[in-house]
């Protein structure tokens, strides 16, 4: 065959590759929040880039100086921790004092990453671990929802001292959520649609976070799996609840484009490391996360429930890969 | 209780006592004597008061032990430590509850329950009942200070975050935010978990440094 000029090649699978890597996929979706901050930036003030600026320091200094292989700072490279400290920021209220929103980074990437190896081995959204732990150390100020203001206007607790919180503000108002569950009024869905209501920075604009969501979903960011079962069970549930009872539990259309339901979906459920790669794995992760966010709030205490619907859903993902592993060609079907 | 007849003997007891406190440390090594360490660690007062608490009742235990080692038969060993220990919680708990009600108040059921403590237990099981009375003594203070220790520790910055105080004296001023989490059972857990991750860090750290120089 030689002589005919002929060669045969042998290679291993796989033949087709992808110019996609993880710098690269982290930098798109760090591109992608840039609308989001915009939006927080409109409805609540410049405060809005203090906040993520100051989560995304935490979240970059934790990197950094919890570097465990030398050379220290290598692993900024991959943009996976700016986006940690982006999305922390983009979860917190307006008016959380810049030192607690810096602690949340900090610890997102401490106790959320690096204490589980770093990229890729952690278990939990590292975002949500900083968020959740802002939530438990700090209830107050992590449910203190400033009224939307002047667009220089930044509140007092903003700057206060660590360790002190500032003073309280007497601007404060509730989420669309909590105005439902404790009040019983229902806010406007095109505020609700548009982002003009209370909330945390990131989570108000459902437009602007189903543009980006569709978006990445079109490029392959993420497997778009997840945030569709998040979104139709979430509908499918709490349209079903609603018919039981119009009156406590609110309608599918409140239910999808108030509090963080739409962010989660699009930027914390889909995290390709703490969430299933199996097609049907990814599928039941996002139902069960839809599930759980309307079981939450509608029979909960509190009136958001996203962040432990998708950390709950995280501590499932091991077992959802197990039991979802995809049947290769040819095999029997278990019996 | 005769003094140490040569260096070499007061040597050992030396190292009976110092073990606890740092190498062999009864929470921080051993990783016992979890629900007192977790549940009552809310401030270092508390952490203090049950720390002493435990120092003697391990001290006084060990001490009884040892002396009646000889005349415990081995099937019911196990049972007459728990009633000798039981005995000096019972006196502890009086005295408590005599010079310091409040404090007394706070531990509530944990003060008895230092009768379960595994570190107590231990410490007469694998120590007390084999050794002479002046090295189960000293043996029981090192653990039991190092207990103390680990307590304090846990405690102090517990209340520190979680309250703003330590001791009861205010750091901050009105204007402090309590991380209310810490003063919460999670916080124990997450307190007592930086602390672990601390020590195993160093130990790794001095692993590495041993491993290099044999190289």
């Amino acid at each position: 065959m030689t002589g005919r000029g002929h060669r045969l090649d042998l290679q291993a699978a796989p033949f087709l590759h992808t110019t996609l890597s993880t710098p690269r996929l982290m930098v798109e979706v760090i591109l992608c929040t840039l609308p989001v901050l915009a939006a927080a930036t409109w409805f609540f003030g410049v405060v809005a880039l203090l906040v993520v600026a100051a989560a995304t320091a935490g979240a970059v200094f934790a990197e950094w100086a919890l570097a465990t292989r030398a050379p220290r700072g290598n692993t900024l490279r991959d943009g996976s921790g700016v986006l940690t400290g982006l999305l922390v920021g983009l979860t917190l209220p307006p008016a959380i004092p810049l030192w607690m929103a810096a602690l949340g980074g900090f610890v997102a990437i401490a106790l959320g990453k690096q204490l589980f190896g770093g990229l890729g081995q952690n278990l939990f959204n590292p975002a949500l671990v900083g968020r959740a732990f802002l939530q438990a150390a700090f209830p107050g100020a992590l449910t203190t929802w400033g009224a939307p203001r002047g667009f220089l206007d930044v509140p007092a607790s903003t700057f206060a001292l660590p360790f002190l919180h500032g003073g309280l503000d007497g601007m404060s108002t509730a989420t669309p959520l909590a105005l439902h569950k404790f009040e019983h009024t229902t806010t406007g869905l095109w505020a609700l649609f548009s982002g003009d209501v209370a909330g945390s920075l990131g989570e108000t604009s459902a437009l602007v976070l189903l543009l980006v969501g569709l978006w990445l979903g079109l490029r392959r960011a993420f497997d778009w799996r997840i945030p569709v079962a998040i979104l139709v069970a979430t509908a499918l549930l709490g349209g079903a609840l609603h018919l039981l009872d119009p009156v406590r539990n609110p309608g599918p259309l409140f239910l999808l484009t108030s509090g963080g339901l739409l962010f989660g979906a699009v930027f914390m459920a889909t995290d390709p490391v703490s969430s299933p790669t199996t097609p049907r794995g990814a599928l039941a992760f996002g139902a069960g996360i839809g599930a759980l966010v309307v079981v939450i709030r509608d029979y909960g205490g509190l009136p958001e429930g996203v962040m432990y619907a998708i950390l709950l859903m995280n501590a499932a993902t091991p077992l959802l890969e197990r039991v979802s592993q995809p049947r290769p060609f040819g095999r029997r079907r278990a019996a | 209780m005769n003094a140490p007849s040569s260096p070499a003997e007061a040597a050992r007891l030396h190292a009976e006592f110092v073990k606890g406190l740092w190498r062999e440390n009864p929470v921080f090594v051993q990783v016992l004597g979890m629900c007192p360490t977790l549940a009552v660690t809310n401030s270092a007062i508390n952490a203090l008061a049950m720390g002493a608490a435990t120092t003697a009742v391990l001290a006084c235990s060990s001490l009884l032990v040892s002396l009646l080692g000889r005349f415990i038969p081995a099937q019911v060993r196990i049972s007459t430590y728990v009633i000798v220990i039981a005995t000096f919680v019972t006196v502890v708990d009086f005295v408590l509850q005599a010079i310091l009600p409040d404090v007394h108040k706070e531990l509530g059921a944990f003060l008895a329950l230092i009768v379960v403590n595994c570190l107590i237990l231990g410490r007469q099981e694998a120590f007390a009942s084999k050794n002479p009375p002046l090295a189960a003594v000293l043996d029981a203070l090192g653990m039991g200070l190092g207990f103390l220790f680990a307590l304090l520790c846990l405690g102090a910055t517990r209340e520190v975050l979680g309250n703003g105080s330590l001791f009861g004296i205010d750091l901050f001023g009105p204007a402090f935010e309590p991380w209310v989490v810490m003063v919460l059972p999670p916080g124990g857990f997450l307190m007592l978990g930086l602390i672990l991750l601390l020590f195993s860090w160093r130990l790794q750290r001095r692993a590495a440094a041993a491993a290099e120089e044999k190289r």
